[in-house]
């Protein structure tokens, strides 16, 4: 009589037992019964919109089941010919106002809208569309927006505010007029948005997609002046299998080396030995800056989405930013500045081709920083998905190939390149190097479970030679919007932050093959880890190509030319594009032009006083119709907030004073004689 | 001096927005009440405000002005001076509304999607229900109440605020020379 019952209650006529699950939907798709659904997602806030997952619970009606908390004894029926009605007209209107240009949407083979009409057994559209179409997004580097596609789900509007804790997309307008759309209807490369894709990756439809490359590089391996030169980033080898049926996390390094040269691309490289080369010059930029009192704490910089939410949203940190340059971008750069040398190439006909699990990289090689002369480092990059979709266009049968190598010297890494996919992988890889540099002595237990884990935000402190290190290791960037505003209120006691923004790093990128299912980011980890294992090498230090590229080439660790070639400086950078407020009455173009910058940065500082001063100023010594104050947002230079601008030249560090000052010098200088 | 509180006008609007904000604590609830005490100010939400609110309460631009527009009482464009509400609920839309539509809309020369007269003047809307139907149709020209109008009498109004303006704006030009004066 003693035992504890533990609480059930009945789908379907089943029981079934409530073990902790927060709401109906996860509890009936515990008990095998996959209800369809377009706004629910785990990791995200429970929306309710699609009124897919409906129920039928004894007692209370027609509900959502995501929104239903699972309580003891309710008696639930999950398919009744009503609810089965509802569904299908549910999806049949969202169709009515969806552009049916399905065969050459590139989610056609992955739409859960597709998927789930044919599910449902909607064979018809009974109503008329009321939609007008608009023109497509495409002024972003890493994405498409189409909102003629989109079902209003907000996967994406909450994807981006509530793990990555930016908000670049949000609805717009009411009733039939809702979008989800950036702010005042503008484009996606004109504001915030870090292009981490992660909208793309939980979009349901093809309203947002990745933007693809596929055309440009079938066109450099057409070219016979061209020498195309591939690198894969280690997430793609645990992802690619995906899209042709294999589990996720199994690792196909060797038939993707095969898919690659069957489609005619020169040398077939691998990121991981660019991972092993920013280990070493991480590293020892971590090891330089904490012996030597330099900035700390340390964040990495291999992902671009975090580079660009830095740069973007906590400018006063970008010392603490490593100075390296991500593995894709040293690969570029020291490809394009060793081999047409070795191939005897001239630098224009060598093409470089990244293969990404990140959408974000695309915008990374874009930078105009990452180039010599106006010739990129990485030409092209593909996603994992793009890569996939040359593999099919080309009819090449992915599994039936016969595993080939990396050719040499940068198809050569170990371990330690190849875990920097996962989130705690670079801590991990960099780890491996100081412990072994600082104590001088051999490392013998290479893995640092401390560091890893899936949870957002970790923490670990780690012993090495007496000095204790502290890490943190984020991803999701609202976890490393978290940590860094610890920083910038100097609390915080980290030595070394590792940040990735998309969700369990790399291998979760938007690039990765879209999936439903829960757990492919957990065993791609482990693919990752295990590819590891089977490598006989695990420290980049150990990386013998590494050592002579240094020996032959570079020169010093961190030495001149390796600052040249694989590091770089971030700059500060506004959000969103062409914003300023006049806030005087402008006629004529003879005046002296006053700006106050109130971005964030600027206005913490105390720019509203500048402006105040200057208006006040203004005002009292009847200078309105001389001068055209204007409030403007962001100059993208932070550092040295507050700015002004006056008639085209910076104040830095500006006081109402200075201001006023240099104004008068101004309008004195003009005046008449 | 005269002219300087046309001039300074903008300034003085942003310092309002200011102090708006302090009021409301910079807090993030407060946005609903914060953009309509802006659009008071300023007779709609100019985007750069929006910008600027965004910033202040550390809240994504997306989603400001998601919320201002999805309020129909929330105007991204300027309005006119002088604003008509034409009720064209069930009752107002019975006792004849549309024809007192039709006609402020000719004799101002405005459409549905643009509402504004070229002038500045007048902006023409329409509402659901006033909640006056008794006096159906109704229109309110800014804070005035007008029941049982007839087209005739809806233009009729529209003179009379034209005739004052007018007067306004010749005593304007009037003291107009002696502003430029000052200023020179």
């Amino acid at each position: 009589m003693n035992q504890v019952t533990q609480p059930t209650l009945t789908i379907d006529g089943k029981t079934v037992l409530i073990e902790g699950e927060r709401n109906l939907l996860e509890l009936v798709r515990k008990a095998n019964i996959d209800l369809p659904t377009f706004c629910y997602h785990s990791e995200l806030s429970v929306y309710g919109a699609c009124r897919l997952c409906l129920v039928q619970i004894e007692g209370r009606g027609i509900q959502g089941a995501c929104s239903t908390p699972a309580e003891p004894g309710l008696k639930v029926l999950t398919t009744t010919p009503e609810i089965r009605e509802i569904r299908k007209i549910a999806v049949e209107l969202l169709l009515a106002n969806h552009d049916q240009s399905c065969p050459t949407c590139s989610r056609s083979a992955n739409c859960q809208l597709q998927s789930l009409a044919l599910r449902l057994g909607v064979k018809k559209v009974r109503f008329k569309s009321v939609h007008t179409p608009v023109p497509l997004d495409e002024s972003s580097p890493s994405l498409v927006r189409d909102p003629n596609k989109c079902v209003l789900c907000g996967d994406c509007v909450r994807m981006c505010a509530e793990i990555q804790g930016i908000g670049a997309i949000d609805f717009a307008h009411r009733g039939h007029e809702v979008s989800v759309q950036p702010a005042f209807g503008k484009l996606l490369g004109d504001v915030e948005c870090v292009n981490c894709g992660q909208c793309a990756s939980v979009c349901p439809t093809g309203a947002l997609t990745v933007k693809s490359e596929v055309d440009q590089v079938w066109d450099l391996l057409a070219d016979p002046k061209n020498t195309v030169v591939v690198q894969i980033a280690p997430a793609v080898r645990v992802g690619l299998g995906e899209c042709f049926g294999l589990k996720p996390g199994e690792i196909t390094t060797g038939r993707i080396v095969a898919a690659l040269k069957n489609l005619g691309f020169d040398q077939i490289y691998d990121t991981s030995f660019a991972a092993d080369l920013t280990v070493i010059e991480e590293g020892t930029e971590f090891l330089e800056r904490k012996t030597n009192g330099g900035t700390l704490p340390m964040f990495t910089s291999c992902c671009p989405g975090w580079v660009k939410y830095a740069e973007q949203y906590f400018p006063e940190l970008l010392p603490n930013l490593s100075t390296c340059r991500s593995p894709q971008a040293m690969f570029g750069s020291l490809v394009k500045a060793m081999l047409p040398d070795q191939l005897k190439v001239e630098r224009k006909n060598l093409k470089v081709v990244a293969i990404m699990p990140c959408t974000a990289k695309k915008f990374e090689a874009q930078r105009p920083e990452m180039s010599v002369d106006g010739d990129p480092d990485v030409d092209h990059v593909l996603t994992t998905q793009e890569l996939a979709q040359m593999i099919q266009s080309a009819g090449i049968i992915f599994d039936s190939l016969q595993p080939e190598s990396f050719d040499m010297p940068f198809g050569f890494y170990t371990g330690a390149g190849v875990i920097f996919g996962n989130s705690g992988g670079v801590m991990e890889a960099v780890l491996r190097y100081a412990a072994e540099k600082v104590t001088g002595k051999k490392l013998d237990n290479v893995e640092f479970d401390q560091v890893r884990g899936d949870s957002g935000l970790r923490e670990a402190t780690i012993e090495v030679n007496g000095t204790e290190l502290k890490l943190a290791v984020v991803h999701g960037l609202r976890n490393a919007r978290v940590v860094a505003e610890q920083v910038r209120a100097g609390k915080s006691h980290y030595d070394l932050i590792e940040v990735m923004a998309c969700p369990g790093g790399c291998i979760g990128g938007a690039g990765q093959p879209v999936t439903t299912s829960t757990n492919a980011r957990a065993l791609r980890t482990k693919g990752l880890y295990h590819a590891d294992k089977m490598l006989q090498l695990h420290k980049s230090q150990d990386n013998v190509f590494i050592t002579e590229c240094y020996a032959k080439f570079l020169g010093e660790i961190g030495g001149e030319k390796a600052h040249h070639l694989l590091h770089t400086s971030y700059q500060s950078r506004r959000r969103i594009a062409d914003e300023s407020l006049s806030l005087t009455q402008v006629q004529g173009n003879e005046k002296t032009k006053v700006s106050v910058c109130l971005g964030t940065n600027c206005f913490l500082e105390g720019s509203q006083d500048v402006l105040n001063g200057v208006l006040r100023h203004a005002e009292q010594n009847g200078l309105e119709g001389r001068i055209d104050v204007r409030a403007g947002f962001c100059f993208e230079k932070c550092e040295s907030g507050p700015n002004v601008m006056i008639d085209g030249e910076y104040v830095h560090h500006c006081t109402a004073a200075k201001a006023i000052e240099e104004l008068n010098s101004r309008i004195e200088v003009d005046k008449p004689a | 001096m005269a002219s300087m509180p046309i001039v300074v006008d903008r300034a003085e609007k942003f310092e309002k927005v200011v102090s708006i904000l302090d009021h409301y604590s910079r807090r993030p609830s407060g946005l609903i009440p914060i953009l309509q005490a802006i659009q008071h100010e300023y007779q709609y939400l100019p985007e750069e405000v929006l910008t600027y609110v965004a910033t202040s309460l550390d809240v994504p631009p997306a989603r400001v002005y998601g919320v201002a527009t999805f309020y129909a009482h929330f105007a991204l464009e300027p309005k006119g001076k002088h604003v008509i509400r034409i009720c064209d609920g069930t009752a107002c839309h019975v006792k004849q509304s549309l024809p007192v539509l039709n006609a402020l809309r000719e004799k101002l020369g405005t459409t549905e999607k643009s509402a504004t007269t070229a002038d500045m003047l007048f902006t023409i809307e329409t509402v659901a229900c006033l909640g006056a139907c008794g006096l159906a149709p109704v229109v309110v020209i800014d804070e005035q109440v007008y029941g049982q109008i007839t087209p005739q009498r809806a233009v009729a109004l529209v003179d009379e605020i034209k005739a004052t303006e007018a007067g306004l704006a010749s005593a304007l030009e009037t003291e107009q020379p002696s502003a430029e004066v000052v200023n020179e």
